[in-house]
């Protein structure tokens, strides 16, 4: 957030309700966030060193990380290309039902995972639309990490388009009329031009995708197939432990997730602080 | 994320039409111009279109309709029978119970936090900002996971809760408390930037008229923001009736007692009650579905108001 320059900062506190506000805000983020949070920190101090280097570093859980992070990125990165391109059409182009089409990018954020996550499996189950289409070529796209990427591609489709969107609507035309003024084709404008200035949003849609495709849960599990070792996300591990009733160990990998979400999250500001600029 | 209201589009008139694009699209360009050399040739331009359509219909429209149809799979008569359960009406019972505490919840914190953060210059102020935003960073199963290492038997409070036979994790408090972490940001995030781009004038020249805090709040601030506030409610509350992952960790899965809908449809799903599970399902998507419409409508409106207001003499103040 832009906070007001030195130059015309608003008078302090002219307006009442500071402390209340402030105090709410406070209260509200410490006992709904910040402390039971702070509960997942001193649960792992619970455990020794080594205790949470073998919880965090079995191979079932090393696998997991793997396929988390690498299906998160392969479907981020599908994400930014065709999110990119989603948007371009939709800034640039008029084609009858884009208001339509321009309100159905939402539907990720809108339909709840777990319906997501039984609609792709039937789909691409081997008696489904998708799936019985793609069998007899032995294509199998459900119950294995290809279905993972799927559903991760599904989720996070509106983050690169509607972080790329409206600076593509802000971009400048004159800079193209000069471009193609000074004899660039519509490729190299596009190349020197268009996509230096949607870069850093791009950039900042993909890393937006990535990280809730780390944390992933609910459209996943009914397509992964759930195989430990092969198609077993790093959040099913977490469940999978706490079903056991090892609390520590589910802390424990829950804590190494928690790190790299944080990681993530300090990314993604100095993205969108660089794309401010 | 979302992109918040002040960052959707600006009435942009320099959209690049085609020869036959003359539908009933908005603001009637100035200049028609067809195949401008900033525009692309027609067979790039709709093999574009043709690729992302294409897309869309694999990842989004298909999914959509596939929930539809395998709920009507057999016929209405087996569609109804799933709503004859009653464990299927218990968990649409919590659900919107879970929904009505934590949407106005999140709405009074909402409001709060963003009329702190952007009515006031304090230190610290840039940090609160991204405290308000840490549960999206946060992975559903581990929002699900505080609540029992605070709550659980084994938990800190866990021995106290026992002691007084209170149950908050695998009942229904323990559901609430994870849907408002889950939905925790999403209005605060919406009113923030709307609120920022604002500033306090306003606020403040209802203060040099002589208005009380209140007063203030509810008659220059509220209208000003309204847009922006049933954006965030709406997105919100849909995201806290479909919320799976946080509230399938807390839940303990008591059929009758402590299931919603999404994992009433899980459950169903798991015992191979296909049928009723994409029936259950097609009462969250058709939920979506109206959440998009409402979200385009919000969209639309403050779009035209924003067009209003700058359509005013500049001489005159701007309402928003």
């Amino acid at each position: 957030m832009p906070i007001a320059s030195g130059a015309r900062r608003a008078p302090k506190r002219v307006l009442p309700g500071f402390k209340l506000t402030l105090g709410f805000t406070l209260f509200y983020l410490s006992i709904i966030v910040l402390i039971p949070l702070s509960a997942l920190v001193f649960k792992t101090f619970t455990l020794t060193w080594e205790q949470f280097v073998f919880a965090v570093s079995s191979p079932r859980v090393m696998a997991a990380y793997r396929l988390t992070f690498g299906a998160s990125f392969v479907a981020a990165v599908v994400n930014a290309f065709f999110g990119l391109l989603i948007a371009w059409v939709l800034v640039r182009y008029t084609f009858p039902g884009k208001k339509l089409i321009d309100a159905l990018v939402d539907l990720p954020f809108a339909l709840p995972t777990a319906v997501a996550g039984i609609s792709l499996t039937a789909l691409l189950a081997s008696n489904g639309w998708i799936g019985s289409l793609l069998e007899p070529h032995g294509i199998q796209l459900a119950f294995n990490r290809n279905g993972v990427v799927i559903a991760l591609i599904f989720i996070g489709l509106p983050f690169v388009v509607r972080t790329v969107q409206p600076v593509l609507e802000d971009a400048e035309k004159e800079l193209e009329e000069a471009a193609t003024c000074l004899g660039a084709t519509r490729w190299q404008t596009f190349r020197y031009v268009i996509f230096p200035t949607v870069a850093p949003a791009l950039l900042t849609g993909f890393a937006m995708a990535f990280a809730r495709a780390i944390g992933e849960y609910g459209s996943v599990i009914f397509i992964a197939g759930n195989m430990p070792m092969v198609s077993e996300i790093t959040p099913l591990i977490i469940i999978g432990k706490l079903e056991q009733y090892d609390y520590a160990g589910a802390t424990a990998v829950a804590v190494v997730l928690l790190v790299i979400s944080f990681a993530l999250l300090l990314v993604i500001n100095a993205l969108q602080a660089w794309q401010r600029k | 994320m979302n992109t918040p209201l002040s960052q959707t589009r600006p009435a942009s008139p320099s959209s690049p039409q085609g020869d036959n694009a003359s539908g009933p699209a908005k603001p009637v360009p100035r200049r028609s111009r067809a195949n401008t050399p900033t525009s692309e040739p027609d067979w790039v331009k709709w093999s574009l279109i043709s690729v992302a359509l294409v897309f869309i219909f694999l990842f989004l429209i298909l999914p959509l309709a596939a929930v539809f149809t395998e709920a009507l799979r057999k016929g209405s008569d087996a569609f109804l029978e799933a709503f004859k359960e009653p464990d299927a009406w218990s968990a649409i019972r919590l659900t919107l119970i879970t929904a009505a505490i934590a949407v106005p919840l999140n709405l009074v914190f909402g409001v709060a936090a963003a009329w702190a953060i952007t009515k006031y210059e304090f230190r610290g102020k840039a940090f609160l900002t991204t405290l308000v935003d840490l549960p999206f960073s946060v992975s559903p199963v581990v929002a699900g996971l505080i609540y029992v290492l605070m709550f659980g038997a084994q938990g800190w409070f866990g021995p106290w809760l026992q002691a007084h036979d209170i149950k908050i994790v695998f009942a229904v408090p323990g559901i609430v408390l994870a849907t408002i972490f889950v939905t925790f940001p999403f209005i605060a995030r919406e009113l923030i930037p709307l609120m920022q781009a604002q500033g306090t004038d306003e606020e403040q020249a209802a203060q040099v008229l002589g208005a009380t805090g209140w007063q203030t709040f509810w008659h220059v601030t509220l209208p000003n923001i309204k847009w922006g506030l049933i954006y965030g409610v709406i997105l919100c509350n849909a995201r806290a009736m479909g919320e799976f992952g946080a509230v399938s960790v807390v839940s303990g899965h008591i059929r009758g007692q402590t299931n919603t809908m999404p994992l009433h449809v899980e459950i169903l799903y798991n015992e191979y009650q296909s049928v009723a599970a994409f029936a259950v399902a097609s009462l969250l998507a058709l939920l979506a579905l109206v959440t998009l419409v409402i979200k385009s409508l919000v969209e639309w409106q403050f779009e035209r108001e924003m067009r209003a207001a700058a359509a005013l003499p500049p001489e005159r103040p701007l309402a928003l």
